[in-house]
């Protein structure tokens, strides 16, 4: 994990500005981001799409998506 | 007259295909679709990953989604890459959400150079994801009394395996499995993981499992579409073969002609 600058959060492999306020509705959508291609876990903590928008993000928080691949 | 084998219903979902594909691994979106066509598999497995930036999958995933939809198939996502429970229960969820689907293939894995399943963690994991409602599948090794308690647990389905992913090595210990048919006769049982060959499958369903999980045998295979067809064919046979009700051995030849006596010997 990346040394992280105050008032940022980890956000997949890089580091973002981490604003007051910031939810993680937000942060998705300003990652262009819908909820139907991404299931979200934060600090290791899965974060259902009925959340999103009432999870607020910290600074040093690590923001995590999943995405459909194929599986055997 | 084609005869097929008689459907069967797992978690209320009522299945003519006892064969269930994986979707990884395959040259392309088309041989891919055209590979589970052929295959006539209703239950598709996919996968979940962390994004990256090196974006998008080149169009697999669409092409698993349109055959399934076509095919008013199910998708059975799984939990590879999972060491513990948590990792395991907390993906379940995602997958869940991100599938629209509360079937899961359950995989902890307990050990690196094998991929053996953590009999613990899945323990552990299956526990939590049946009070979370989820229909678990859990891939399991073919100990008896650890798939006893997975049944304990809540699962209506294991998922033993033949022989460790992606050896291609069929049926390692045949006993194992004969056994747990024998003990768990109420369960779904399906064999997942190690099967090669065609034969390979036919076997698993002649010792009355009730279906067959297997995704490199095809999507490695020279020509995959051919492959899916193959087995395919063989798991109608061997699980007609189990309905049929085989013969029992014996321990000496058995003469199967009616004759009487010795046809030529006079007198």
């Amino acid at each position: 994990m990346p040394d992280m600058a105050p008032d940022t959060l980890q956000f997949n492999d890089h580091l973002l500005p981490c604003p007051s306020g910031l939810t993680l509705q937000a942060l998705l959508a300003s990652q262009g981001l819908t909820p139907e291609r991404v299931a979200t876990a934060v600090n290791a903590r899965f974060v259902p799409r009925t959340l999103h928008a009432s999870t607020a993000l910290q600074p040093g928080d690590h923001v995590v998506t999943f995405e459909a691949i194929v599986g055997g | 007259m084609h005869e097929t084998p008689k459907p069967f219903t797992v978690h209320g979902v009522t299945l003519h295909s006892r064969f269930f594909l994986g979707s990884a691994g395959y040259p392309s979106p088309q041989v891919l679709q055209e590979a589970l066509l052929a295959s006539g598999a209703q239950v598709v497995t996919v996968g979940l990953r962390r994004s990256h930036a090196s974006g998008g999958d080149n169009g697999f995933v669409a092409s698993v989604l349109q055959a399934v939809r076509e095919r008013g198939g199910q998708l059975l996502p799984n939990t590879a890459g999972c060491r513990s429970a948590t990792e395991a229960v907390a993906l379940a969820h995602m997958a869940r959400e991100l599938y629209g689907t509360h079937w899961i293939k359950l995989e902890v894995v307990g050990d690196e150079h094998t991929l053996q399943p953590c009999p613990w963690g899945t323990l552990e994991a299956a526990t939590q994801l049946v009070k979370d409602g989820f229909a678990v599948f859990p891939y399991c090794t073919d100990d008896l009394v650890s798939a006893q308690r997975l049944v304990d647990a809540g699962c209506q389905v294991l998922m033993p395996w033949g022989a460790p992913i992606g050896s291609g090595q069929g049926l390692l210990n045949p006993w194992a499995l004969r056994t747990l048919r024998a003990r768990l006769p109420d369960i779904t049982l399906v064999v997942d993981a190690g099967l090669g060959l065609p034969s390979h499958a036919a076997q698993a369903m002649e010792l009355g499992f009730d279906a067959v999980l297997l995704n490199s045998a095809v999507s490695q295979a020279r020509e995959p579409v051919r492959m899916a067809r193959a087995f395919a064919h063989a798991v109608q046979a061997g699980r007609l073969g189990f309905e049929a009700g085989a013969m029992a051995p014996q321990p000496m030849a058995v003469a199967s002609t009616p004759v009487t006596g010795r046809p030529l010997l006079i007198g």
